[in-house]
């Protein structure tokens, strides 16, 4: 899959310094909260790598809260974002640690919504304001956020993929991109699809109620 | 639609359906993400607005970084082109263009380093040399704003290809992938506004590209300002040279994808110290540790990390 479109590369409009610590940080938030959607009220969040080293005088701290917040790479707002979380009932942690092998602009947010929404997402910022969802909950994903993605956690069992296509079919809905992973054999894995379409709520409910699947997200493309 | 990869699939699509590398590019994005030409271009006229506003406000703002290390320069440049009177002859020595594209490139990497508004083209780091070399040669030739769109996306074009074979980020390739990759597109885009072919835009890229070839990233105390702004400044006479070399006839030898493959693998063998983490280069020398030293004591750490 392509790691960017024409959009990646000229813009985002974004308050300065950095796109890769500023504007991909803001990115890497607002997709966060597309995965946790409503208002957060808690996040915990550590800066791996380059983040940890030169995030403060690029406000990496400031753009990821921004980005939980909603507020687009280009808001005003970004710079006073700690006070608007503050206003707004939203309790920041900030730390940071090596979280192993990854990009070396990469950042973990733990995040408590307001619908009792928990999750744990980590992205990196691959330079430009381009970012990638590697993790959520401890599933190695890959998503970019240029689509309309559908997020499933389903038993590991032969026929699921089947099922969940099927429905996208039926739907008229075309995939894009595809990845399954699982921790271990048998138990729970996660499928996300990037797709053409747009995900209906219907669509939704169709794939949610099929057997063995645990949960599932429709995340909206992050423009 | 047809999809490219290489920089030389992206001109034979042209070349082979008589179009511009923007219209090739316009098409692929609409293809892709199934949008109309309408809403696409108008979210580029956006951006185009944004890099105008951030070169006003650069040559008009009085502010300067919360370091103290950046703001001004672009206004000192327009106070010597304005007046005129500095050298013996009463005219800078390297003229017109040259000079107004280096002022606007430093004005918009100024605004940048005071946390304002720019658009990443393709980061913010390099932000600064296409609104540069664009406005400048649109202000040479004649070129309206709907010309100055449709450079923008040849610019982006040739930024996807270079971030899909190589990279654009200064911690994964040093400052050759983020000025670089900027001033390769300014010259792709620079020579279609000029009204050259696309064949001559890929040869300006390649040009400027393998000039800027190896150079480090090596900010000092982490922040993007030394050697950032100037560095932009330098990238968009690279670039308007390369424009007018490809524009004389004059070809690269070597191709700008094999160019950009050889920028890719310099940046994987630069040493870590030199690509963004503030360790070697100037980042290193004794002033630039002072500086680091003065600004650890002067900036608190409110935040709690």
């Amino acid at each position: 899959m392509p790691k960017t479109d024409v959009f990646g590369i000229i813009g985002p409009i974004m308050i300065g310094p950095s796109s890769s610590h500023t504007a991909g940080a803001a990115r890497i938030g607002r997709m966060t909260r597309a995965i946790c959607p409503g208002r957060p009220r808690s996040a915990r969040i550590t800066l791996h790598g380059s983040f940890a080293e030169t995030g403060r005088g690029h406000g990496t701290h400031l753009a990821l809260v921004a980005g939980l917040l909603g507020l687009q790479p280009g808001d005003d707002r970004l710079r006073q974002s700690l006070d608007l979380a503050r206003k707004d009932g939203l309790e920041i942690t900030i730390g940071h640690s090596d979280l192993g092998n990854v990009h070396p602009n990469t950042a973990r947010l733990d995040v408590i919504g307001e619908d009792g929404c928990r999750t744990t997402v980590t992205g990196s910022s691959l330079g430009g304001g381009n970012v990638v969802i590697t993790n959520i909950d401890g599933f190695e994903v890959e998503i970019y956020g240029n689509y309309h993605t559908l997020v499933i956690s389903h038993a590991d069992e032969p026929g699921m993929l089947s099922r969940i296509t099927s429905h996208l079919a039926d739907a008229g809905v075309n995939i894009a991109n595809m990845r399954t992973s699982r921790k271990a054999r048998g138990q729970t894995a996660m499928t996300v699809i990037e797709t053409d379409h747009i995900i209906t709520p219907d669509l939704l409910e169709a794939v949610r109620a099929l057997p063995n699947v645990e949960s599932v997200l429709a995340v909206p493309p992050v423009r | 639609m047809q999809d490219f990869n290489t920089v030389r699939e992206l001109v034979e699509i042209a070349e082979f359906n008589g179009k511009t590398l923007s219209e090739v590019i316009l098409e692929y994005q609409m293809g892709t993400y199934g949008e109309t030409r309408d809403v696409l271009v108008q979210r580029m006229r956006d951006n185009l607005e944004v890099m105008r506003e951030s070169v006003e406000r650069g040559l008009n703002q009085e502010e300067q970084s919360r370091s103290g290390l950046v703001g001004g320069n672009a206004r000192k440049v327009r106070a010597a082109l304005e007046g005129g009177t500095l050298t013996r002859g009463g005219r800078l020595v390297s003229g017109g263009p040259f000079l107004r594209a280096a002022m606007r490139a430093m004005a918009v990497n100024e605004v940048n380093a005071c946390m304002g508004r720019i658009v990443a083209a393709p980061t913010a780091g390099g932000s600064g040399t296409l609104p540069g070399v664009l406005l400048t040669v649109a202000e040479e030739v004649g070129a309206d704003d709907d010309d100055l769109v449709m450079a923008l996306f040849t610019a982006g074009a040739i930024g996807m290809i270079i971030m899909e074979n190589a990279s654009i980020s200064g911690a994964a390739g040093g400052c050759q992938a983020e000025t670089g990759s900027a001033a390769a597109m300014a010259a792709a885009a620079g020579v279609q506004l000029a009204g050259g072919t696309p064949r001559q835009s890929a040869h300006a890229a390649a040009i400027v590209l393998k000039n800027m070839l190896g150079l480090v990233c090596d900010p000092v105390a982490g922040l993007v300002e030394i050697p950032c702004v100037k560095r932009n400044a330098a990238a968009t006479a690279q670039a308007l040279l390369a424009i007018d070399l490809a524009l004389a006839g004059i070809e690269s030898v070597i191709p700008l994808d094999e160019v950009i493959v050889a920028m890719g693998q310099i940046g994987r063998s630069m040493h870590e110290s030199l690509r963004e983490t503030a360790q070697g280069g100037l980042a290193a020398t004794p002033t630039a540790r002072a500086i680091e030293k003065r600004l650890a004591m002067e900036m608190p750490n409110p935040d709690g990390f």
